[in-house]
């Protein structure tokens, strides 16, 4: 597990305030989105659009947590966001619409889902790691599949989102937004705080060198696994807003494709930096989103036909850009931002 | 629940078992020997699908449509190694891992593009058509058997090339240690390109033989290249024959279990939450059986000495 051992560890200081602007920067675009959405004529599509961008931004987060601060490559992240959705949906079916009960009790969820898988698949290493959690986010897309009450395979519809405290604020896309804002803000601020912990200066000294770790006194398991159960409830908290931002659940919330996007999302950002994961997401779901447009005016000196099929085939141009990021882009987009000033 | 039906259900079990080992074979050696993790092995798969398909729309015959597939599934694995692969063996699992996955986005629009969206269906060929009665009053396809009688055929096959020849010899060496074998002389790289290639030579291989039985369409090799994974991991990456264990248990838990956990549920609960939670238990059966198997031997039924 000592492989990503080589991600460069905390920046010099000098970097500092550099690096800090790229939060600040972010988080003042996220802030700024709204009003020029209005201005745009289209609000409705790019709030739900930046929404999307935040509730993923949220997941990768989370994922970010292990990955790149514990080294551990959890292939099954997205069973957390299923988990947090059918939370939502299970319970709204119900008739508990209230977030204020349903978000509790996803978070549980998450974390007994996690302390249980966490501390099986924790046993394993390298490798072994990474298929067992596949394996356990496989196990819980299937029991999505047949839970026939609610949708089976197709899934199901919100009949509206949740309720706060008994008032519907969120069905305003912009107050939702906030909402959504204001969750990224905070599982940020909660993690920059646990990383910069002693706490988190365990796990980073986990993933250069469990051995020595453990020879310090430290025993890695406990580390590993509260970290898993945090990021474990971290993405389940990004299912309950993905399960509102859609109005709708589905075991799709967690095909295994979608834990491979959420890895590609953080190693795309940057590994080990939190924002970079944000970032990440970001430039994954804009790349989805306008990937067909862009071949299509990229084509310009082409037929039309053979521009539309250009963009209707845009995936066969995502993929071989992912192998190129990864094959060329080390350290994702934060180590191209960092790069200059390694002279 | 009855004997006959167990019976047809262990044959099924047992075929699907043995494609799922055509497919894990190659996978556990290209993860024994070059410790690579290849998601893109479920494409080759689903392209050795398509090339039959193709084939057999092209010269009417499935016999030479097979004929044709392999060497072409064996030179598309090999120009993929050559073009991507190989520049993947000395970076980390998780880089593996996401530029694989690209080729899977690639490739699963690529067949799209070339063959359209809508599933396409392969003709059982002539000879192994129609159906055998193997008891009384209990008819079986024969091309289901024909199936399990190729898949045995290519396991003790592959068994006399790993254990009895000298390249085995050397797979065998370099699942243990690949860095001594490149030291010893042995020209790794090639050795390499050698495993590769016909471990997506098998995968096509399994991919063809499914052709006439399941509809060939994007996105066919994603859940198979899961399942593949799940048995080399229980039976012990690098190992064959823990592979060939591996895929046959999980081809009978799975196809037994899915035909049976309602009606085993059933001896001590009611029927109708016996079949919600068969149901519901069913297709899980497999992922538990691969978590309870790590959480005893964390390296696998057959772990590769090192």
């Amino acid at each position: 597990m000592t492989e990503l051992a080589e991600t460069p560890s905390a920046p010099a200081p000098s970097l500092t305030t550099r690096l800090e602007l790229i939060p600040i920067v972010l988080f003042a675009a996220f802030a700024a989105a709204p009003l020029l959405a209005t201005s745009s004529g289209a609000e409705g599509y790019v709030l739900s659009l930046l929404t999307r961008v935040m509730i993923f931004g949220i997941a990768a987060m989370a994922l970010d947590l292990i990955l790149g601060y514990g080294a551990l490559v959890s292939f099954g992240h997205a069973a957390f966001l299923g988990l947090g959705g059918y939370a939502v949906g299970i319970l709204a079916s119900h008739g508990i619409e209230d977030a204020l009960i349903q978000i509790p009790v996803a978070l549980a969820g998450s974390a007994v889902f996690a302390l249980a898988t966490g501390a099986i698949s924790l046993r394993t290493k390298g490798v072994y790691f990474i298929m067992i959690t596949l394996a356990f986010g496989q196990m819980l897309y299937f029991l999505a599949t047949s839970l026939a009450p609610y949708g089976g395979d197709d899934g199901m519809t919100l009949s509206s989102r949740s309720l706060v405290a008994g008032s519907g604020i969120l069905e305003n896309d912009f107050a939702f937004y906030w909402v959504c804002l204001f969750c990224l803000l905070g599982t940020y601020a909660f993690s920059r705080a646990l990383v910069a912990s002693r706490f988190g200066r365990v796990l980073r000294g986990t993933r250069e060198n469990t051995t020595r770790m453990e020879a310090v006194g430290f025993q890695p398991f406990r580390f590993q696994l509260v970290a898993y159960v945090i990021s474990g409830m971290m993405a389940g908290l990004a299912g309950c807003l993905l399960a509102n931002q859609a109005e709708f659940v589905s075991p799709a919330f967690m095909t295994w494709q979608r834990s491979g996007e959420l890895i590609f999302m953080v190693v795309l950002g940057g590994l080990g930096s939190l924002h970079g994961a944000i970032i990440g997401a970001a430039a994954f779901l804009l790349l989805e989103e306008f990937l067909p447009e862009i071949l299509h005016a990229a084509g310009f000196f082409l037929s039309e036909e053979t521009r539309s099929h250009l963009a209707e085939n845009w995936k066969m141009v995502f993929g071989p850009l992912l192998i190129l990021v990864v094959l060329f882009v080390r350290g994702g987009i934060m180590g191209l931002l960092r790069r200059p000033h390694h002279g | 629940m009855n004997a006959t039906l167990l019976f047809v259900q262990a044959l099924n079990g047992l075929q699907f078992g043995l494609i799922l080992f055509l497919i894990a074979a190659g996978l556990t050696l290209v993860f024994g020997v070059m410790d690579f993790i290849n998601l893109a092995h479920g494409v080759q798969y689903m392209v050795g699908a398509y090339l039959v398909a193709a084939f057999s729309a092209w010269t009417g015959s499935f016999g030479w449509a097979l004929l044709l597939a392999l060497p072409t599934a064996l030179a598309f694995g090999l120009l993929l190694e050559l073009l991507i692969f190989r520049h993947l063996y000395d970076r980390d699992h998780l880089d593996q891992v996401l530029a694989t996955f690209g080729i899977i986005l690639f490739l699963n629009q690529g067949v799209r593009f070339v063959w359209g969206a809508a599933p396409l269906s392969v003709p059982v060929p002539e000879i192994f058509s129609g159906s055998v009665e193997i008891a009384t009053g209990l008819l079986y396809p024969v091309y289901r058997l024909a199936i399990i009688a190729a898949g045995l055929a290519v396991a003790g096959l592959l068994y006399v090339l790993v254990s009895h020849t000298r390249v085995g010899m050397l797979v065998r060496a370099g699942a243990s240690n690949a860095a001594m074998v490149s030291a010893l002389g042995v020209n790794i790289q090639r050795l390499f390109m050698v495993v590769f290639g016909f471990g997506a030579m098998l995968a096509g291989f399994a991919g063809a033989m499914v052709a006439p039985i399941l509809s060939v369409e994007p996105g066919m090799g994603d859940n198979i290249l899961i399942l593949a994974f799940v048995v080399i991991v229980i039976g012990g990456i690098g190992s064959i024959r823990g592979a060939f264990l591996a895929a046959l248990l999980i081809g009978l838990v799975d196809t037994v279990g899915r035909s049976f956990a309602p009606n085993l549920l059933r001896l001590i609960l009611d029927p109708a939450a016996a079949s919600q939670t068969g149901r519901a238990i069913a297709p899980m059966l497999i992922y538990i059986f691969m978590a309870a198997v790590l959480f005893f031997r964390p390296s696998g039924l057959f772990p590769v000495k090192r």
